[in-house]
């Protein structure tokens, strides 16, 4: 193939692979057939495109030659009546959709793909796969899990979906709050599973899963603009990603915050958040309360604007911990407010907090890790080595284990 | 769409059992609004018998046909356009019951 037509199909599919799917789902009502159909409309624009050339509008072409798929496909089967099969011909060439109809369709099936009637990773695995457009194969391997399982895991959700008749709508006033903050939270988990790669066999396809994370996110924020947390949860994920490059050294281990190479920061990535944070803020003084993940954006925001770990606003850090404290009162982000005390009162002070957590994080690795840094700074080698020890034990992740070993072995 | 509604209770922290009047007010509404089909309160476990009559005799036996600590205190059938609906009813249904429900479509 040449590589204009390849450029093309490539750019074709990440602008339009959610749209197509998204509007024979409300054509159909069958997210199977959509699916099938859509990827054959990509897989003939591969074959075709090359030798006939890229259309003038390859969204148009590809709706267009997915409906006739999908429409091959219900004859075929003779699943439909005589009747609903006539109504599906005599649509056949359809005009495409005006813009607006068309996002809604896409906003719909991002709401059915994250429907909390859904298994979690079962939502993670639709959403890549339905709106992401990733193949069953590059989720599979994202996920560390067998093609075929993968597969199962989509074709059953998909039949649930039909037989329960989950709708492809965008939901009721009074549902949305919490649907739109289900789908906030599929996106994360997605964002995450490609930032904190837990496992040894950790691929470079797990850190497309944070540029995928971040595309769906924008997606969303455009569907939904008046929704605060969306738009939090993007800055967040840039804010994030722009640290990538400093977070792990070349010999694989993990860099922590006060240790990175600042310059080596993404400064595009960290403007962007910057703009949509202070856009936050600016809602937040005219009385919209922001959520977690407007919070969590302002955090890495000071954070990212420091040079370096002692010119960090701990004061303000400190301050937005407390506000995330009220949204979200749960250990792990006692634990995280605790290092700020740290900063600003001492290791005595924070270590207190930390002891006081015990109960409900003594399994996990970032808990025993905080403590034994604490220790650390107190001259306690002996319980920081203990520390150290429980975290090694627990930590999931080979950069994590070999920052966490070097410390523990730096200590006299 | 028709959806069976499983009202399951457990042993071992059984819900309250003053939930009649308002059971009987929800039921009310259902059928107002149009997605009653069915309702049923079931006995205890133990009256249940299982009847089996694959081989060439038919077996009776006492009790129910698996011992769990959650089991099936009632049912209803609604009528509903879809899951989302059935789903907002189920999710009061389980305030107004004190108990766990499951929702299942019919085929």
């Amino acid at each position: 193939m040449n590589d204009d037509a390849r450029d093309a199909v490539a750019r074709a599919h990440r602008a339009e692979w959610a749209r197509v799917v998204a509007s024979l789902t409300r054509r159909f009502g069958d997210l199977d057939i959509a699916e099938e159909a859509a990827a054959e409309a990509f897989a003939t624009a591969v074959r075709r495109w090359p030798a006939d050339g890229v259309p003038p509008n390859p969204g148009a072409w590809l709706t267009t030659t997915a409906n006739r798929k999908a429409i091959d496909r219900i004859r075929r089967e003779g699943k439909r009546d005589g009747k609903h099969q006539e109504a599906l011909m005599v649509h056949d060439d359809d005009p495409p959709e005006p813009a607006g109809a068309i996002d809604d369709d896409r906003l719909r099936l991002i709401f059915t793909c994250c429907h909390p009637a859904l298994a979690v990773q079962t939502r993670v695995a639709l959403t890549l796969r339905l709106v992401g457009g990733l193949t069953v194969p590059e989720i599979a391997r994202a996920h560390l899990v067998r093609e075929t399982a993968m597969e199962q895991r989509i074709t059953r959700a998909k039949a649930k979906i039909k037989a329960a008749r989950i709708p492809c709508r965008v939901p009721s006033a009074e549902d949305l709050p919490a649907r739109v903050s289900g789908v906030l939270a599929v996106l994360y988990l997605i964002f995450n599973e490609g930032y904190l790669a837990t496992g040894p066999g950790t691929g470079p396809l797990r850190h497309d899963l944070t540029a995928e994370a971040i595309r769906l996110t924008r997606l969303t924020r455009a569907l939904l603009p008046g929704d605060g947390e969306a738009t939090g949860l993007l800055a967040l994920m840039l804010l994030t990603e722009a640290r990538r490059a400093a977070r792990v050294s070349a010999g694989g281990e993990l860099v922590t915050l006060a240790e990175q190479d600042r310059g080596a920061w993404d400064q595009a990535l960290i403007a962007e958040g910057h703009r949509l944070v202070r856009e936050r803020l600016a809602a937040a003084a005219a009385g919209d309360a922001p959520g977690r993940y407007q919070i969590l954006a302002a955090i890495n925001a000071v954070h990212t604007s420091a040079r370096d770990m002692r010119d960090t606003d701990w004061t303000q850090i400190l301050a937005l911990y407390d506000r995330l404290v009220r949204v979200d009162p749960s250990p792990i982000v006692a634990l995280n407010r605790a290092i700020a005390v740290a900063e600003l009162d001492g290791p005595e002070v924070a270590l207190a907090a930390v002891d006081r957590l015990e109960d409900a994080l003594s399994g996990y690795h970032a808990y025993h890790a905080t403590r034994a840094d604490l220790l650390r700074r107190l001259g306690r080698s002996r319980q920081s080595r203990a520390a150290y020890d429980k975290a090694i034990e627990l930590a999931g992740n080979a950069a994590e284990t070999a920052y966490l070993t070097r410390r523990r072995d730096q200590l006299r | 769409m028709r959806y069976l509604i499983s009202v399951i209770d457990d042993k071992d922290d059984p819900g309250s059992t003053d939930r009649q009047p308002a059971v009987s007010a929800f039921n009310e509404r259902l059928i107002a609004e149009g997605h009653w089909v069915f309702a049923g309160g079931l006995a205890d476990t133990d009256t249940a018998t299982v009847v089996d009559s694959r081989g060439e005799r038919t077996l009776f036996s006492d009790g129910p046909f698996v011992e769990s600590k959650e089991y099936l205190a009632g049912v209803w059938v609604w009528e509903a356009p879809d899951l989302d609906v059935a789903l907002r009813l189920a999710a009061e249904a389980s305030r107004i019951c004190d108990r766990k429900i499951e929702v299942r479509p019919f085929q």
